[in-house]
């Protein structure tokens, strides 16, 4: 595949060594070139690339507040329509601003067949204000505000599965996606644009200060999360599933639970039963 | 231009088809509903060139209109009560991010308890949102309110959103003979929208930044020297309104004040009820004026002081409660004029505001024993 050179995303922004949503920016941002406007919800994001007078986008770039994304995305889709322009409307919100605070919005836009991108960057809670737990904290993660404790092993709950969700609005692609697989995430951005109507992609994205790990290994957790089986990578098209990507030999969960900070108090058995609702996951799908 | 009779809703959707806006978000609440309806009608018979957006929520609705003014159109949007509080958040948004949005919203009380019927607490609790305020007293005023408010909102020297507020069913739903402008007419008033900053990937900016310590003040007061050079730009609009349509606005509306003993001070559809009284009252030889305020942001000081304090009482109807402090209207008065004013709380939730309810504001006033006093109160059921 052509990975263009240009940026539209530029160095110097104040996102933390190691950043993963940036990452997923850029490699979005190739995929989509320089006709294309920029929606971002309140979060991590928007705070670290637009700190006045300094910006480092290098698209139009629109933000107003945290749960509205994907209504924000609405009204410029409908502007630029109305006046004959064929930007292509991309929306960015974390986990928090899509899977709890901005599922309604997101719902709304995607149900009125808005033609948006709407890529969901994944940390897995809410980073920005300190690692807090949202609807997309994976099960038995320690966060500050789903602590292990005496009576807590950490979040208690699954993952919100809102690609599902959107799926069943019935929108024309749907897609996961890892910063860690850019070919593959790529493509399926290339493919939103193609297709006539809302997309959604919830880009997976490994976060060094969230998850406790070093800087330099963000990369290989996201590989990680796929290669355990932890992350699937498939689509949605037109409402076809299908996988695209088979780790060749899956690894166990534990390699990528031990290798961060926000599991390692659970127990042996508590992981075992994250290996087994994986497994169950995974068999399903034939990975 | 054409007599027809309309309600205010229907009015204020007239006025809109006018202008021309091609965005219109719209989420519908009682008793705003049929302007949602018209503008949908308009938008399916293409009388309405526009992107008509049917949002999930009122959240949705100003969220998508300043989405759509930031990619460089004019937009309109409505809502009441609830739908404003909802969008509170966006409102300051839009005024922060110097967006020419026009809203207007059908008075109505805010819960609890739930009601659907007429005060003004919901567009006078967003009063320091950044946005102009314009109370319309009958349906004539509200269409004509709407060309106004985007003539003013979009001048370079303003850049600010602007509210229109029309008191909920005694404007909504009641129908009235009025004068609809000719398209002629309103193109010349309201040139085609020329947007100052938005998203072109030509010359891309972003809109909407992080700000820390060092910029956020000067932000803020950017919007308060807008506030008051709209001043002039509202006079100026007036006047062209005035050549062009045979009406002629101003920021407060006197009537009867020159000689007047005691002036009532109020805002909206009750100002008409309040002129009959004083028509009866000065038969019987009593002095009374009212002085109707148009424009509630940006406050008209000047004009108020130079009015007030010529009389030696004041009564100020507030149809919103600010607790432990009296009505807001009330409060503004005696903080920015030297005027001896007496708050009186009336027509919360729907209440009627009879003639009888002025007459005994006027008598209150004349022999005052409390600062603020709550008119119509049915002290049995408190």
């Amino acid at each position: 595949m052509e990975i263009r050179e240009e940026e539209f995303l530029a160095p110097g922004h104040r996102g933390c060594a190691g950043c993963g949503a940036t990452v997923g920016v850029r490699l979005a941002l190739k995929a989509l070139g320089k006709n294309t406007v920029a929606v971002s919800a309140t979060g991590c994001l928007e705070v670290i690339t637009t700190p006045y007078p300094e910006t480092a986008w290098d698209i139009p770039w629109i933000h107003v507040a945290f749960e509205n994304a994907a209504a924000v995305a609405s009204g410029v889709e409908r502007a630029l329509k109305t006046q004959g322009k064929d930007a292509q409307v991309v929306a960015f919100a974390g986990d928090g601003g899509t899977a709890d605070i901005g599922l309604q919005a997101l719902s709304g836009a995607m149900e009125r067949g808005h033609n948006i991108i709407y890529i969901c960057y994944d940390n897995e809670a809410y980073m920005n204000t300190g690692v807090q737990r949202s609807g997309a904290t994976p099960y038995g993660a320690s966060t500050t505000t789903s602590p292990p404790g005496k009576e807590s092993f950490g979040e208690d709950k699954p993952k919100k599965n809102i690609p599902m969700i959107m799926a069943a609005h019935g929108v024309p692609y749907v897609a996961t996606a890892s910063i860690s697989y850019p070919e593959d995430f790529m493509k399926k951005v290339q493919k939103a644009k193609e297709i006539d109507g809302p997309a959604y992609i919830h880009l997976h994205q490994p976060c060094t200060t969230g998850w406790g790990f070093d800087p330099s290994k963000t990369i290989e957790l996201g590989r990680l999360a796929v290669e355990t089986g932890s992350w699937i990578l498939y689509e949605i098209e037109d409402g076809e599933f299908h996988v695209t990507y088979r780790p060749l030999q899956r690894k166990m969960v534990d390699e990528y639970l031990m290798a961060q900070k926000r599991f390692k108090h659970l127990t042996e058995e508590e992981r075992e039963r994250i290996q087994h609702n994986v497994d169950a996951l995974c068999t399903e799908l034939k990975i | 231009m054409v007599k027809k009779v309309f309600t205010a809703n229907r009015s204020v959707a007239e006025a809109v088809k006018l202008a021309k806006p091609q965005v219109v978000p719209v989420y519908p609440i009682t008793p705003q509903t049929t302007i949602s309806e018209y503008l949908a009608q308009f938008v399916a018979d293409g009388d309405l060139k526009a992107e008509y957006i049917r949002v999930e929520s009122e959240h949705s609705a100003i969220s998508a209109a300043l989405g759509a003014s930031g990619a460089g159109v004019r937009v309109f949007t409505a809502t009441s009560s609830q739908g404003l509080a909802l969008m509170h958040e966006i409102l300051f948004a839009a005024a922060g991010m110097r967006s020419p949005i026009v809203l207007v919203d059908a008075n109505r009380a805010l819960s609890a308890p739930l009601s659907i019927w007429n005060d003004q607490q919901d567009t006078i609790s967003e009063r320091d949102s950044g946005w102009l305020q314009i109370y319309a007293e009958n349906a004539q005023e509200a269409l004509d309110a709407v060309l106004i408010a985007y003539r003013v909102a979009e001048d370079r020297d303003v850049l600010l959103p602007c509210m229109v507020c029309i008191d909920g069913y005694f404007l909504t739903h009641t129908v009235e003979p009025l004068d609809v402008p000719s398209q002629e007419e309103v193109d010349q008033f309201l040139p085609p929208y020329k947007p100052y900053a938005f998203l072109d990937p030509e010359n891309p900016m972003s809109i909407g930044t992080f700000t820390d310590p060092e910029y956020y003040m000067e932000a803020r007061y950017a919007i308060e020297e807008a506030m008051e050079r709209s001043k002039e730009v509202i006079a100026k609009a007036n006047e062209e309104f005035a050549e062009i349509f045979g009406r002629k606005y101003d920021f407060i509306e006197p009537y009867q004040c020159d000689d007047a003993e005691i002036i009532i001070v109020a805002m909206g559809s009750v100002c008409g009820t309040i002129k009959d009284v004083i028509d009866s009252l000065r038969d019987e030889g009593e002095k009374i004026g009212l002085l109707k305020l148009r424009v509630f942001r940006p406050f008209p000081t000047q004009e108020m002081k130079e009015v007030l304090e010529k009389a030696s009482k004041v009564a100020v109807l507030d149809k919103n409660i600010s607790f432990g402090m009296g009505g807001v209207l009330y409060n503004n008065i005696k903080s920015k004029t030297n005027a001896d004013a007496y708050g009186f709380i009336a027509g919360l939730g729907g209440r009627d505001i009879t003639p009888e309810y002025i007459k005994e504001i006027v008598a209150k006033t004349k022999n005052p024993t409390r600062e603020i006093e709550w008119i119509g109160l049915k002290k049995e059921e408190v």
